[in-house]
């Protein structure tokens, strides 16, 4: 836990250089880039997805929301801009007025044989002083059930969430690029081997898989990467298959064969290069997936550990709160989640239109 | 009479954004203001003529309105005294297809896939002609024995890609004529075809042209088929016209430079030039000199050839490469693509191998270099090269001999990777097999080889997208030479480029033969083209070699029917007889 978000976050921070144009390839990527530029939509997107990240790296490095944990409120303190609770008044009335009534009532102490005993454990626990921490009655965007900031866990979960989903995608893509280049390339039993995986898989409802998974592996976040990754392959690779099946029959490859380059120069020097839009893009759009997926299944339980929080997690538990009219876990979360969301589609959207060889000259 | 086609001063711009966003406007036919006229009579074909680039299609398209979006038209389109520059959509869709009618260059992706021949044809007279299901069918079925489609009865019903090129196009000439249009604008139509059946294309059109008393504009690049079926022409060049007037006098006595520049940079059938003139030659000479004969340095013979005592490089066997085609569930079918080739190649020596397309000559030549999968299918003969057997070389083996034999491509905009700069592409041959000390020594021979095929040595860090096809294709052969072959293979090698680029390949490439004894394997559907670049030549047909002898004995006495055949479909500009002519004297025969 202390460990995976420095690597979380640097690994998105690396992934979004990636995006931005390497200095070498300037040819297509530099081009690429100011068709991006053009795209106002995609640069405000763009905007967005940056400013999670560096959020993500100052969670990930403790700067923020170190202490998400701490029970800093009083049990589901509203927000702030709600004003004080009504119930904090209510509860602080009743036992005054408790005590206001006592005298009139009958004392049971006068027929109670246990009462002295009941004195001397009172005075007994009078000498400990419990040091209750000062708790606040009111937090910035309210508190859960155990008075923990809602707000630090929005950014803590967005950390996981993302980093999950990055991570995922990551893993999804390293499988499904490679089958997909095998399969493509050579074609024949190469090709026909990794078809049969991808219909045996393919043909197992994705659910089951997460359970199979997840019953196997326990819950954590290196899990949930593992099984997103291992199940979420399949679209990346029937792409990156479909590519490659195109370009090796391409006249610059057979030109490098010609030339003498082995098969692994040809596929990975050459053709690499050439659909490394297709991935990138695919990939963007996988993560939106995984991110979504996450929540789904921390809600089912299956997702992050218990001393860990994430959107999903959040939406859980958030269930329950909504019956006493507690909305702001369900209010943070969902915002936090659907700003990334559409941010990340909008921006992938951007780039596959910025990367797309055949729109190039049209807008 | 008044023509019915008039163009007055037509200019189309397209508004484009540059890589920084900026709007600009590109100029396409017209320049600073002066635009392109023209005209169209009654009963005649008018050919636009023009290399890549000239404005000659964006021409023909603005007339009807089937530019894109961003296309800005100005001047005026004048049909049947309507300007169909100002006309409403709902006018222009009502003319297009009924009264002028246009057939494109690709007919295998003009037609549509999902529906049949007959079905398309019949669209446009429902259309426009509001005929019935039953006599649309009756029309259609007319119409495809019109443009001689043989047993019209069985194909109504087929699909596009039931037919074949020729007969394809034969259907988009059907459906164009559908409607009994006053103007035919042909777009290229032969462009895609073999030669033989280009050769049947155009006579059915100048047939038609005049059984129908068509207006017809047809375009294309090549002059000498624009000799054979047009009555006047106009020639362009980036988008302004150059020239117009009659075949017969712009043959005989062009006015203009580039004209001259255009008939005089296409290889012929019937000389042999040392090299051939470049347009660039021509333009540079001041405009006073223009009478002086422009061929009169190029005749001289070429002195180096019929030597028969060079070294022997390649001599190949019985060569044989079938490919399994699946047939059924589990079985495969043996397909013979190349069968039985042999041949010796000298040193410095030029081999043809002329075909049509699936004639296996491609096939051929890339087998030689081993690039076939070894699973697709079995390979037999013997391929000696310096001795060695390439064919039973071991793979480990192969590699060393693969330096030595290279191959150019046909298109050019295909063969480079659009990812890697030049320097990159060069380089990595070198690299692969070890050549040059360093990677500054390699850069170094890299930028030699550039400066050697005509290009600057700043090109190294550009990449392909920022060339012109014949550039590229001088980069191309720039990267087969890094290695220092022996053998070049060059596989349609200028098929793709305009006729002007292509002089100036052919003339680099015999340069480059004479000054490091390359022996080339030319492999090319051009005749013309073949018979200036080799000594011997071989005619391919279905897998087997039909005749394989001298170039000038084998043209001047073909001996089998087919080379014949090909001899006679090569266009050679307006001879005696027009295809119009002869087409009316001799019907032709329905082809399958």
């Amino acid at each position: 836990m202390s460990e995976m978000p420095d690597f979380v976050s640097t690994s998105l921070v690396s992934t979004l250089a990636d995006m931005a144009p390497p200095r070498r390839a300037a040819g297509v990527w530099r081009s690429a880039w100011r068709r991006f530029r053009r795209d106002g939509v995609g640069v405000v997107a763009l905007a967005v997805v940056a400013a999670y990240a560096v959020l993500i790296a100052c969670t990930g490095s403790g700067l923020v929301a170190r202490h998400w944990q701490d029970e800093v409120g009083v049990p589901d303190a509203p927000p702030s801009f709600l004003g004080a609770p009504a119930r904090a008044t209510a509860g602080a009335a009743a036992p005054a007025s408790a005590a206001a009534a006592a005298p009139a009532a009958l004392d049971i102490a006068d027929v109670d044989p246990l009462a002295p005993r009941y004195k001397e454990w009172n005075e007994r626990a009078a000498q400990y002083h419990a040091q209750a921490r000062p708790v606040a009655a009111s937090l910035p965007f309210g508190g859960d059930r155990l008075g923990r900031d809602v707000l630090s866990k929005a950014l803590k979960g967005t950390q996981i969430s993302v980093s999950v989903g990055v991570l995922a995608a990551i893993v999804a893509t390293l499988i499904g690029a490679t089958l997909g280049a095998l399969a493509g390339f050579f074609g024949g039993r190469v090709g026909d081997l990794v078809e049969w995986v991808y219909n045996v898989l393919t043909a197992v409802p994705e659910i089951l898989l997460f359970f199979a998974f997840a019953a196997v592996f326990g819950r954590g976040i290196s899990t949930l990467v593992l099984i997103m990754g291992l199940t979420g392959w399949t679209g990346q690779y029937r792409q990156v298959r479909a590519e490659f099946i195109k370009h090796s029959r391409r006249e610059y490859v057979r030109a490098a064969e010609a030339i003498g380059a082995s098969a692994g120069a040809r596929m990975f020097r050459h053709i690499l290069p050439n659909v490394s839009h297709v991935i990138l893009v695919r990939m963007s759009l996988m993560v939106v997936g995984f991110i979504k997926a996450e929540v789904i299944l921390s809600y089912l339980a299956l997702g992050v550990a218990t001393d860990q929080v994430s959107w999903g997690t959040m939406l859980a538990e958030s269930q329950n709160e909504l019956v006493l009219g507690h909305w702001w876990q369900l209010a943070a979360a969902t915002i936090a989640m659907a700003v990334f969301v559409t941010a990340f589609s909008l921006m992938a959207d951007a780039w596959r239109d910025a990367l797309d060889p055949k729109l190039r000259g049209q807008r | 009479m008044t023509a019915p086609l008039k163009v007055e001063n037509l200019q189309v711009a397209f508004r484009l954004h540059d890589a920084d966003g900026r709007a600009h406007r590109v100029e396409a036919v017209g320049r600073e203001g002066q635009g392109v006229s023209f005209e169209v009579p009654a009963n005649t074909t008018v050919a636009l003529v023009g290399e890549s680039g000239s404005g000659k299609s964006v021409t023909a398209m603005a007339l009807v309105r089937l530019l894109p979006r961003n296309a800005e038209c100005a001047g005026r389109v004048l049909w049947r005294g309507d300007d169909l520059l100002q006309a409403p959509r709902a006018h222009m869709q009502r003319l297009r297809g009924h009264e002028i009618a246009c057939v494109f260059q690709d007919p295998m992706s003009s037609l549509n896939p999902v529906l049949t021949v007959g079905a398309q044809i019949a669209e446009p007279l429902h259309k426009h002609l509001l005929m019935g299901r039953a006599a649309a069918r009756a029309r259609a079925l007319e119409l495809l024995a019109e443009v001689g489609i043989p047993e019209p009865r069985q194909r109504i019903d087929a699909y596009p890609h039931q037919l074949s090129g020729g007969q394809q196009q034969r259907v988009m000439i059907a459906m164009a004529l559908a409607c009994e249009p006053q103007l035919l604008i042909a777009d290229e139509p032969t462009t895609a075809l073999d030669v033989t059946i280009q050769r049947q294309i155009l006579e059915l059109l100048a047939r038609l042209q005049a059984q129908r008393g068509l207006s017809m504009l047809f375009i294309s690049h090549d002059l000498g088929v624009v000799g054979e079926i047009a009555q006047q022409v106009v020639v362009m060049r980036q988008g302004t016209v150059r020239e117009r007037g009659t075949v017969a006098d712009l043959f005989a006595s062009p006015k203009d430079a580039y004209t001259k520049a255009l008939l005089a940079c296409r290889p012929r059938l019937d000389e042999r030039p040392r090299r051939l003139t470049v347009i660039d030659d021509v333009l540079a000479e001041p405009a006073g000199a223009v009478a002086a004969p422009v061929r009169e340095v190029d005749l001289d013979l070429d002195p180096r050839r019929a030597d028969d005592d060079d070294p022997v490089v390649l001599q190949v066997d019985g060569l044989c490469k079938s490919f399994w085609l699946r047939s059924g569930l589990f079985g495969r079918m043996e397909f013979k693509a190349v069968q039985d080739v042999r041949f010796t190649l000298r040193r410095g020596h030029t081999l043809g191998v002329v075909g049509e397309s699936g004639s296996g000559k491609t096939t051929m030549g890339l087998t030689l270099l081993r690039l076939h999968d070894a699973a697709s299918g079995p390979l037999a003969g013997r391929v000696l090269f310096h001795g060695h057997d390439l064919l039973a070389l071991a793979p480990a083996d192969r590699l060393a001999m693969r330096r030595r034999i290279q191959i150019v491509f046909q298109n050019p905009y295909e063969a480079l990777n659009p990812r890697f700069t030049i320097g990159q592409t060069l380089v990595e041959p070198m690299t692969i097999h070890g050549i040059g000390a360093d990677a500054p020594g390699r850069e170094r021979r890299a930028r030699d080889w550039l400066v050697r095929v005509g290009l600057d040595a700043d090109a190294m860090h550009k990449y392909p997208h920022e060339f012109s096809g014949g550039q590229r294709q001088r980069i191309a052969i720039a990267r087969s030479l890094t290695l220092s072959p022996d053998v070049l293979v060059l596989d349609e090698a200028v098929a793709a480029l305009d006729v002007s680029v292509q002089a100036q390949v052919l003339n680099l490439l015999k340069d480059l033969q004479d000054e490091l004894g390359l022996a080339y394997i030319f492999i090319s559907h051009d005749l013309a083209v073949v018979r200036f670049m080799a000594d011997d030549v071989m005619v391919m047909k279905d897998g087997r070699v039909v005749e394989h002898r001298r170039t000038e004995t084998l043209l001047a006495h073909p001996q089998d029917d087919y080379t014949r055949r090909l001899i006679g479909a090569v266009a050679q500009g307006p001879g005696p007889a027009t295809p119009a002519q002869r087409a009316l004297e001799r019907p032709t025969a329905p082809r399958p």
